[in-house]
């Protein structure tokens, strides 16, 4: 770097940083100006850029998670508008504990992710297969209706960790609160070709037509290698070269259908009481 | 200067690409190109990354120390492309879900780095920013290229849009499911390799080692 040699010392009034400037590229100072000036400048741009971005993300978010929901209920239609068509789910905030909705909070503003890191609203788990540390007692769920009234599907939010990442998606049950429809990711970070497998049709069409439970009630899906003795209809066939995801996958979908999830409400379905 | 700033943006697609000639950049090209619009996508983003990050790397080329100018570059380039990852994921969210990864491993792409090193280190600002746009229509020429075949043989459509109707959706032609997997890149890469050297003779290296022929006795 030669054109930054020879200028020291020839004009003394000079400000801060053109003194700094001036040095020999090389020199101990300089390269500590440069780094840190640097840093200081690049982490602004991009802070600038993530926060004035924010707003225009979040809605590209909620409609993500929308066209997941209108997906997982086999009602999505390319190309229609997404919040007109997913006006047809009714949102419930739902009680774990008693399996109840509760008119506590507006379904339209509660977020159950938030919840969970409030301590009024929700509980650490000691038995915690699904690996999220912390449970909120509350969680929003949707109803997709028939024309007649009677419910047509479930959606049920569900969350758990992989190998690398917390898998956040929907599980459908039909009205009978037993049959699966469908199980869908919409946020992840898993291997892309190996865990992020989760995510590709033909996998996903495996969960339709599976049941959580047998006559007696006892939760028997899961997600192996091999078929379990109680028979197919409660496997679904694990991913191939994914085997910790298979396995979240399999703790996060045992956790959120059994006691601690959603066990209560869909007794209470199975019972005809919603 | 014995460049000229047109002989600068045009060299790289073809007499100096940066797939075919000097083969940088092979991973995102075998990953990126199964879509046209996902390829298209991938091609803006590096241009612009490759342009800027070179104009800024020049800029301070003169107070870039030498021991630490390798970090220097890569907080930049990296600076860069997480500012096109955010307004992707703002403005084509769809797209940026498909391209997952790639998009930060842009900052690893060998012809970012490659001409930041190569040639910002020692030009104008100026010119270095046309060197580097030129690099990435280059690498992007390759993967509209590659794109173009993968989309249009392996699914039937081009741009999202069927072009040949497939048998599944009760058409006549039977896609070539291996044109959508990872691999069937580098067949395609390197048959582009091979055209473009035998259109252009002059790109063919010379042997490192001559097999030589002993005559018996």
């Amino acid at each position: 770097m030669p054109d930054d040699n020879g200028h020291q010392g020839d004009r003394p009034n000079k400000g801060f940083v053109r003194r700094f400037l001036d040095l020999p590229a090389d020199s101990v100072p300089k390269t500590v100006f440069v780094a840190v000036t640097l840093c200081l400048v690049a982490s602004m741009v991009v802070s600038a850029t993530a926060v004035s971005l924010r707003p225009i993300q979040d809605v590209n978010k909620l409609r993500d998670k929308q066209i997941n929901i209108l997906q997982v209920a086999g009602v999505y239609t390319p190309g229609e508008n997404i919040p007109e068509a997913f006006n047809a789910f009714e949102p419930h905030v739902l009680d774990l504990a008693t399996g109840e909705f509760t008119t506590e909070f507006d379904p339209a503003t509660f977020d159950d992710l938030a919840a969970a890191d409030d301590p009024e609203l929700s509980r650490a788990l000691t038995d915690d297969p699904a690996g999220i540390g912390r449970q909120s007692n509350f969680r929003t769920i949707y109803l997709l209706r028939k024309e007649d009234k009677s419910i047509d599907k479930i959606i049920l939010p569900v969350h758990g960790y992989g190998l690398w990442s917390t898998l956040y998606g929907f599980v459908a049950l039909e009205a009978n609160g037993n049959d699966i429809f469908g199980l869908q990711f919409y946020q992840h970070a898993e291997t892309p070709g190996l865990g992020a497998e989760v995510d590709n049709p033909r996998w996903k069409a495996l969960w339709s037509g599976k049941k959580l439970t047998d006559d007696n009630g006892d939760l028997l899906i899961t997600v192996a290698k091999t078929a379990p003795p109680a028979g197919k209809e409660y496997h679904v066939d694990a991913l191939a070269g994914a085997t910790l995801t298979s396995v979240g996958v399999d703790n996060l979908v045992r956790f959120w259908m059994g006691e601690s999830g959603y066990g209560p409400f869909l007794a209470n379905v199975k019972a005809g009481a919603i | 200067m014995a460049q000229t700033k047109r002989s600068m943006l045009i060299d790289p697609l073809v007499d100096n690409n940066p797939i075919t000639l000097q083969v940088l950049g092979i991973c995102s090209a075998l990953a990126v190109t199964s879509s046209l619009q996902v390829a298209l996508v991938m091609s803006i983003a590096v241009t612009l990354v490759t342009g800027f990050s070179s104009m800024f790397i020049s800029m301070l080329r003169n107070h870039i120390p030498g021991a630490i100018r390798i970090i220097v570059q890569m907080v930049i380039i990296a600076s860069l492309v997480i500012v096109v990852d955010q307004v992707l994921k703002a403005y084509a969210y769809e797209i940026s879900k498909t391209l997952s990864v790639f998009v930060g491993l842009i900052i690893t792409n060998c012809i970012v780095m490659g001409r930041a090193e190569a040639f910002a280190m020692k030009n104008p600002p100026v010119a270095s920013f046309i060197d580097g746009v030129g690099n990435g229509l280059g690498y992007g020429l390759i993967l509209m290229l590659v794109g173009f075949i993968r989309e249009l043989f392996g699914a039937g459509s081009l741009f999202g849009i069927t072009v040949l109707p497939t048998v599944n959706n009760d058409g006549w032609y039977v896609p070539n499911g291996m044109l959508l997997l990872p691999p069937s890149a580098f067949f395609i890469i390197g048959l582009l390799i091979w055209a473009f050297r035998t259109w252009k003779p002059e790109q063919v290296e010379e042997r490192e080692y001559k097999i030589q022929v002993v005559d018996a006795h």
